[in-house]
C-alpha cells in the first residue's frame, strides 16, 4: 500500500537543528519510519520544492529573517497539519533572547565592537548587501505568522516524545505523551 | 557586459548558504562568493546574563555539535574561576569532559560520512539527487544503513551519560563537572552487547577508513585533483605535538608545513588573529594578523589538524595516520583528503572513548576546582570542523559584559570560498552555460568541509541548489536546478 503512507516535510528556520538531531535519535526507528511515511520537500532527501501536497509539516526554529517567513507560509500552504517542533518555533526560543535589544545594536556588537573586529574594520562595515537576507526586527515564533496545528516542547523535544506523537499522527492514533517524555529543557 | 551566476538553496527557501559568481563577456571569472545569510546576534544578548549560564546557553548556537560550544565555554568559564586553563581540573572533571568531547567527535564524523559523503561513493556523485541520500541507503544496503544509525548513536550516549542529555547537556560547569561516571554507566557503554560497545564502535571506524581506502584506490584522480589550492593550516595540538582535540596549545603551518605560529598560549589569541568584515557574507572572515587578510587565511578541521600534528596518540589511528602521511606527504592541501582524515580522527575518537571508559578516575567523586577569580577567560576546543574560540569578560556583579565568539567553520569561510572559486574556474571558465555537472561539483566542493551553516543545510545531506545566470540589467538568461 505505497500510496497509503503518509507524506512529511521538514524544515529548519532560525533553530540550532537541534530538533532534527533529535528526530535523527530515535535511532533504530527511523528504519521503521520510512517504512510508514514518505519524505517530502526535507534537507533530509534533497527534494527542495514541494511535489505534492503534504500531510504533515513539521517546523524547527522561529522566523528571524524574511526568508523564514515566506518558508512558513509554503508550508502552511502545502501542508494539512503543521507541528511547531522545540522551544524556537513554539516562542522564538533562545534567538528571541534579541527581542529587547535594538537590532543595530546586536549588528554593531558582532561587526565593530568584538575584539577580533574592532581595529580590523576601519570602514565600519556592516553587512548589508541586497544577496543576503533581511533580518526582522524579532524573532518571531511561527504561531504569530501561520495557523500551527500541535506544539511538541522542548530543547530539544526528547526523541521519544518526537516519534510518539509523529507515530500516533501517522497511524492515526490518540497521542499518548507519557509525563516523563514531555520535557521543557 | 559582466553577468552574475546565483547559486542558491532552493529560492532563498532552506536559506543558509548561496553562491554567486560573476562572470565576463567571454565567460571568465570575475569573482565568486558564498554568502552565509544567517545572522543571530549571540555576542550581544548575552550581555547581562550571569556568567555561569554561559555553558548552557551558547550552545543553542548549534544543536549538530553543542558539546563543542558547551565545553569551549565552560573552558572560558575555568579560567574566570581560577581553576586553571585546560589543565587545572581534576583528573575526573577533565576526563569525564574529554569522553563527552570524543562522544561527540565520534557521532558528528560518523554522521557526516555516512549520512553525507557516502551518499555520494555508494551511488555516485553524478547520481540522481533524490538517489543520494541516506534514506536510499536504508533501502538498497539496510547492514550499512543500521551501522550508521548505531555508530551515531553510540556517540550520542555517552554524551548522555556525560552531559545528561543528548543534545544541549549540561555537565560541564565552571571549575569542572557535576557528575561522574557510575560504573553501571560505564559497563553498557564498555561491555554492551554486540555491536553497542566500544570495541565494536573501533572495528566498525576502522572498516569506514578501509571503504574510503578502497573508494580511492579506485578514483585517485578525482579526489586528488577535484579542488587544491595552498593555504595556512590552523589547529590546536597538544604541547608535545600529539592531537588532541581538547586541549592544546595554538599552531599554524603554511603551505609547505613550516611553522608560522609556534605552539602559543590561546589565552593570547588576540595577538595573533583577526576577522574581516565584508557586506556581502554574515559571516566574517578570520586571518593571522601577522600576515594580514590576503595571505593570513587559513583553513580548521580534519584536514588542518592532520597538517599541524605530529602525530596521533592512539594506536591504530596512528597506524592509519602514517599509511596517510605515505600518500599526501607532509602536508595536504587537497580539499577531498578531508573525507579521509575525518575517518582518521573518528578512529582515533572511538580508541580514546574505549581507554577513557577503562579509566578509574573517572569515578572519582572530586569534581570541582576552585580559584581565585578573574575578569576574563578564553575557551578554544578542536570541535569537529575546527578550532572554535570562546572569549568573554565579566564585571563585579558576575556578568558578561564582553562576548566574542569564532566558530570553526567561520574560520573555513576563506577557504570555502577559495573552493568555490577553484571548482568555478575549473569548470564554468570560457563555456557560455551551466552544466548539471557544475551544480553538482560545487556542492561537492562545499560540503568537503562539513560546513556548520548556521547548522543546517549540511546535516542532512544534499544542500539543494539553483543556478541563475543574470546579465548585468538583471534579466535571466539561463536557469538551471537539481
Amino acid at each position: 500500500m505505497p500510496n497509503k503512507k503518509k507524506i512529511i516535510a521538514t524544515t529548519s528556520l532560525a533553530g540550532c537543528f537541534g530538533c532534527h538531531m533529535s528526530f535523527l535519535d530515535i535511532d533504530e526507528r527511523i528504519l521503521d519510519l520510512i517504512e510508514l511515511v514518505e519524505f517530502n520537500k526535507s534537507p533530509i532527501n534533497d527534494i527542495k520544492k514541494f511535489t505534492k501536497h503534504c500531510d504533515i509539516g513539521i517546523i524547527e526554529g522561529g522566523c528571524c529573517n524574511d526568508e523564514n517567513v515566506h518558508v512558513l507560509k509554503e508550508f502552511r500552504k502545502n501542508c494539512d497539519i503543521l507541528i511547531s517542533l522545540g522551544e524556537c518555533a513554539i516562542m522564538g526560543g533562545l534567538p528571541a533572547l534579541r527581542n529587547g535589544i535594538p537590532l543595530s545594536e546586536c549588528l554593531e556588537e558582532a561587526y565593530l565592537n568584538g575584539p577580533t573586529v574592532k581595529d580590523a574594520n576601519p570602514r565600519k562595515i556592516i553587512p548589508n548587501d541586497p544577496d543576503i537576507p533581511k533580518i526582522l526586527n524579532k524573532v518571531y515564533p511561527c504561531h504569530e505568522i501561520v495557523k500551527i496545528d500541535y506544539f511538541l516542547p522542548g530543547c530539544p523535544p526528547r526523541a521519544d516524545l518526537i516519534w510518539n506523537a509523529l507515530y500516533a499522527l501517522v497511524v492515526g492514533n490518540e497521542m499518548l505523551i507519557p509525563y516523563e517524555v514531555l520535557k521543557y529543557d | 557586459m559582466a553577468k552574475k551566476i546565483v547559486i542558491e538553496p532552493v529560492t532563498r527557501v532552506e536559506g543558509h548558504g548561496k553562491v554567486t559568481i560573476q562572470i565576463d563577456d567571454n565567460n571568465n571569472i570575475i569573482q565568486s562568493r558564498l554568502h552565509i545569510v544567517e545572522f543571530r546576534g549571540f555576542e550581544r544578548f548575552v550581555l547581562g546574563r550571569p556568567y555561569w549560564e554561559a555553558p548552557v546557553l551558547v550552545q543553542r548556537l548549534c544543536g549538530i555539535c553543542p558539546v563543542s560550544h558547551h565545553l569551549a565555554a565552560a573552558k572560558a568559564m575555568d579560567v574566570i574561576v581560577g581553576a586553571g586553563t585546560g589543565e587545572g581540573l581534576t583528573p575526573v572533571a577533565e576526563k569525564m569532559r574529554r569522553l563527552m568531547h570524543y562522544g561527540q567527535i565520534f557521532q558528528s564524523h560518523s554522521l557526516h560520512f555516512f549520512h553525507l559523503a557516502s551518499p555520494d561513493l555508494l551511488f555516485g556523485y553524478d547520481a540522481l539527487p533524490e538517489k543520494r541520500n541516506v534514506i536510499n541507503i536504508a533501502i538498497e544496503n539496510k547492514d550499512l544503513a543500521v551501522q550508521a544509525v548505531l555508530m551515531r548513536k553510540f556517540g550520542q550516549e555517552v554524551i548522555a551519560r556525560t552531559a545528561g542529555k543528548k543534545i544541549h547537556g549540561t555537565g560541564a560547569i565552571p571549575g569542572g563537572i557535576n557528575k561522574n561516571l557510575s560504573i553501571k554507566e560505564r559497563d553498557e557503554l564498555l561491555k554492551g552487547p554486540n555491536p553497542f560497545n566500544a570495541d565494536m564502535m573501533i572495528t566498525w571506524a576502522k572498516a569506514a577508513i578501509d571503504f574510503f581506502k578502497s573508494y580511492y584506490k579506485k578514483n585517485k584522480d578525482f579526489i586528488d585533483n577535484f579542488s587544491k589550492f595552498p593555504s595556512n593550516h590552523l589547529s590546536l595540538v597538544r604541547k608535545d605535538g600529539a592531537l588532541d582535540l581538547y586541549h592544546g596549545v595554538l599552531r599554524a603551518v603554511d603551505e609547505n608545513g613550516k611553522k608560522i605560529l609556534n605552539d602559543v598560549d590561546y589565552q593570547d589569541y588576540l595577538e595573533y588573529i583577526r576577522e574581516e568584515v565584508r557586506s556581502w557574507s554574515y559571516m566574517k572572515f578570520p586571518y593571522l594578523k601577522q600576515l594580514g587578510p590576503d595571505k593570513g587565511w587559513y583553513r580548521v578541521g580534519p584536514l588542518a589538524r592532520l597538517n599541524t600534528v605530529d602525530f596521533i596518540p592512539t594506536p591504530l589511528a596512528q597506524k592509519e595516520f602514517e599509511e596517510y602521511k605515505s600518500i599526501t606527504g607532509k602536508i595536504s592541501n587537497i580539499c577531498l583528503h578531508t573525507h579521509w582524515a575525518r575517518l582518521i580522527e573518528t578512529l582515533h575518537a572511538a580508541e580514546m572513548i574505549r581507554d577513557l571508559l577503562n579509566d578509574p578516575d573517572l569515578q572519582s567523586e572530586n569534581l570541582i576546582t576552585k580559584g581565585t577569580k578573574a575578569k576574563r577567560g578564553i575557551g578554544l576546543i578542536e570541535a569537529p570542523r575546527g578550532t572554535l574560540f570562546h572569549d568573554y569578560e565579566i564585571n563585579d556583579n558576575d556578568q558578561i559584559i564582553k562576548c566574542n565568539l569564532i566558530v570553526s567553520t567561520t574560520n573555513n569561510n576563506q577557504p570555502m570560498n577559495e573552493s568555490v572559486n577553484f571548482i568555478a574556474k575549473s569548470l564554468i571558465n570560457g563555456k557560455s552555460n551551466i552544466s548539471e555537472s557544475m551544480l553538482n561539483a560545487i556542492e561537492v566542493g562545499i560540503r568537503a568541509y562539513d560546513p556548520c551553516l548556521s547548522c543546517a543545510t549540511h546535516a542532512f545531506g544534499e544542500m539543494p541548489l539553483e543556478i541563475t545566470l543574470i546579465d548585468s540589467k538583471g534579466n535571466i538568461i539561463d536557469k538551471k536546478s537539481k
